[in-house]
């Protein structure tokens, strides 16, 4: 069974998210989308141990030969973000039950699992594929379920958030797509491997720039680069609680596993930073990223609000990583995709259980909660020490590779931009602790902490995030041969 | 006459824009809805353009003419699927405008702005 791996990870939980839909049964459901992640994540732990014994697998769809037929491709930049978004997703769906109960109304819970079901399946197949028109397929199923999951938000808001996600998103992928076509014009594949070899030969043709110019816009507003990110706050802040822990920690990072493939394997860092200076556009928008939405998180009442600016900060951090094109770099922007999905999963969790006990997530109703939800509060700090980069958690890891990048670089200002945006996450995180442990509650309100079932799941993504900062020699390890594969360095 | 030659792609550019165009500049939902389409419409059409060579036949075995010219299937196969990816999207679209219009009683971008204060 282990050859038909890639593409069974993404078939079986294709398959299964109609059946969820049609059970409509919203426990039924819930129990079909569990075994869907759990399935998602067995297979990617596999693949990621067969990629490490044995090199990149390759899957031959309906055994059509590439590149005349679609390629599954498994290198290990590709097993690791199918790691990350199968870990997320057992994590967080396991998270759901209880939240999503509370959030969502009770018949639309079938289909709310069926959408999470297709959101992922979206996901693990960006991840694996070899073929640039399957990516495009892939990124609409994830985005168009992740449409409608942040339309299944309580507040009416979420319904205007949704939709401006899906004008923004649908342009960003007709980008993409006229990026592929011209790219296709040109080479007369699809396939991301043929499309190396061939890219090369036509690269003077004016046809090329233009092709990498779309998908750069297309691929930057997904990922939500500054100053394409103007959907982001308000779909992280309206969504469910679920569903914001979920796509804060995969579908951008998703998007930036995009950009590594198509500049790094598909044009090639020659092309793309050498030729076409690529570092020119991302280095600035990721330090002004960094800096700025830091600042504007430091100003949010809402504590959602605060963090989905602060994953635009971090975003920053990841592309400043790969626009130094260097194997250090890009391993810093690597790892920390793992890191932050970790951290940021972890946070968004903590606030979907003070959701579900107080039913806001303004500052200003956290008042004392230091004590009335002790494991609640914790976890924030857990996960806000991660954000800041504190020694022991693996945001310190992140800003270890990235500072040690810029320096080798010999670009210092940059260094001490990571270190400025330390330095505000030390603020906004501050923010809420402040109000949840220094200040008293309102005696009237008789709060709990949340239920065991919210608890655990979050405390996973907390406790992994401590010992991945502390043992971080799996993950850098991936990180780094996957960045000296995408690079083309032998190691 | 090179550039009249050209024309589908004249046609593919000027649909692009008026679609982009209506999309950033209106604040009615449907409205921008509609431009998206056409923006994503414009798109099909480049890549059917890619696709046809002049004089060429529909790509199937011919008893006898096995040196016939015909057009590459691929780019319009690839479209097929991006027609279904429009349509979902379209969908999905007007389902949330339905919704918008529920929650807030208009479809106008500045009135639901200032609702939502």
């Amino acid at each position: 069974m282990s050859q038909h791996l890639p593409v069974l990870l993404v078939v079986i939980p294709l398959l299964l998210a109609p059946i969820a839909a049609l059970v409509n049964r919203w426990k039924a459901a819930w129990v079909i989308a569990v075994g869907a992640a759990f399935w998602a994540l067995y297979a990617s732990v596999s693949l990621v141990r067969i990629v490490l014994d044995q090199g990149a697998l390759s899957y031959e769809m309906g055994g059509w030969a590439a590149p005349y037929g679609i390629e599954y491709r498994v290198d290990l930049a590709s097993a690791f973000v199918a790691l990350i978004v199968s870990v997320i997703a057992a994590v967080t769906i396991l998270y759901a039950r209880t939240s999503v109960q509370r959030e969502v109304s009770e018949d639309r819970g079938a289909l709310f699992y069926s959408a999470f079901i297709l959101c992922m399946t979206g996901l693990l197949g960006i991840a694996v594929t070899g073929d640039v028109f399957n990516v495009f397929v892939f990124l609409e199923v994830s985005s168009l379920s992740a449409y409608a999951l942040i339309a299944m938000g309580q507040d009416r808001r979420a319904l205007t958030a949704s939709f401006q996600y899906l004008i923004m998103g649908s342009v960003g992928a007709t980008f993409i797509v006229i990026g592929i076509g011209l790219l296709y014009v040109m080479t007369g594949t699809l396939n991301m491997a043929d499309l190396a070899e061939r890219i090369p030969e036509v690269a003077s043709n004016r046809t090329i720039p233009v092709a990498f110019t779309f998908l750069t816009v297309g691929i930057t507003l997904k990922l939500a680069l500054f100053p394409l990110h103007l959907w982001l706050p308000n779909a992280y802040t309206y969504a469910p609680s679920a569903v914001t822990a979920f796509i804060a920690s995969t579908m951008t990072k998703v998007a930036v596993y995009l950009l590594l493939r198509f500049f790094f394997t598909i044009f090639g860092a020659d092309f793309s930073f050498g030729q076409m200076h690529l570092e020119m556009v991302l280095m600035p928008l990721a330090v002004v990223a960094i800096l700025t939405m830091s600042l504007v998180a430091i100003y949010q009442d809402n504590v959602k609000r605060l963090l989905a600016y602060s994953s635009v900060a971090q975003i920053g951090y990841m592309v400043l990583g790969i626009s130094f094109a260097s194997v250090l770099g890009v391993t810093a922007g690597i790892i920390h995709l793992f890191n932050h999905a970790l951290m940021k999963g972890a946070l968004f969790m903590a606030m979907g259980c003070i959701m579900y006990s107080i039913g806001s997530v303004r500052i200003d109703k956290m008042a004392g909660l230091g004590k009335k939800m002790p494991w609640t509060m914790a976890a924030f700090v857990g996960g806000g020490l991660s954000l800041i980069g504190v020694p022991f958690t693996v945001g310190f890891i992140s800003k270890w590779y990235l500072v040690q990048a810029a320096l080798e670089r010999g670009m210092w200002p940059i260094a001490a931009v990571v270190m400025v945006g330390s330095l505000m996450a030390v603020v906004y995180v501050w923010k809420v602790v402040e109000v949840a442990y220094f200040q008293t509650a309102d005696p009237d309100h008789d709060i709990k902490e949340a239920p065991l079932s919210l608890l655990i799941p979050t405390w996973a993504l907390v406790a992994a995030s401590f010992y991945f900062g502390i043992d971080a020699t799996t993950t850098s390890d991936i990180a780094t041969k996957a960045a000296e594969a995408l690079l083309g360095v032998m190691p | 006459m090179r550039a009249l030659g050209l024309f589908n792609y004249w046609a593919v550019i000027v649909l692009m824009m008026v679609g982009f165009y209506t999309l950033i500049a209106r604040g009615n939902l449907v409205k921008k809805l509609i431009g998206l389409n056409l923006f994503q419409t414009s798109v099909i059409m480049m890549y059917v353009s890619f696709g046809k060579v002049t004089g060429g036949t529909a790509p199937i075995l011919l008893e006898h003419g096995e040196d016939a010219v015909y057009s590459n299937p691929i780019p319009h196969v690839l479209m097929l699927t991006a027609i279904v990816v429009g349509v979902a999207t379209l969908a999905l679209g007007l389902s949330l405008v339905v919704r918008i219009k529920e929650a807030y009683g208009t479809i106008e971008e500045d009135e639901i702005r200032d609702s939502s204060l």
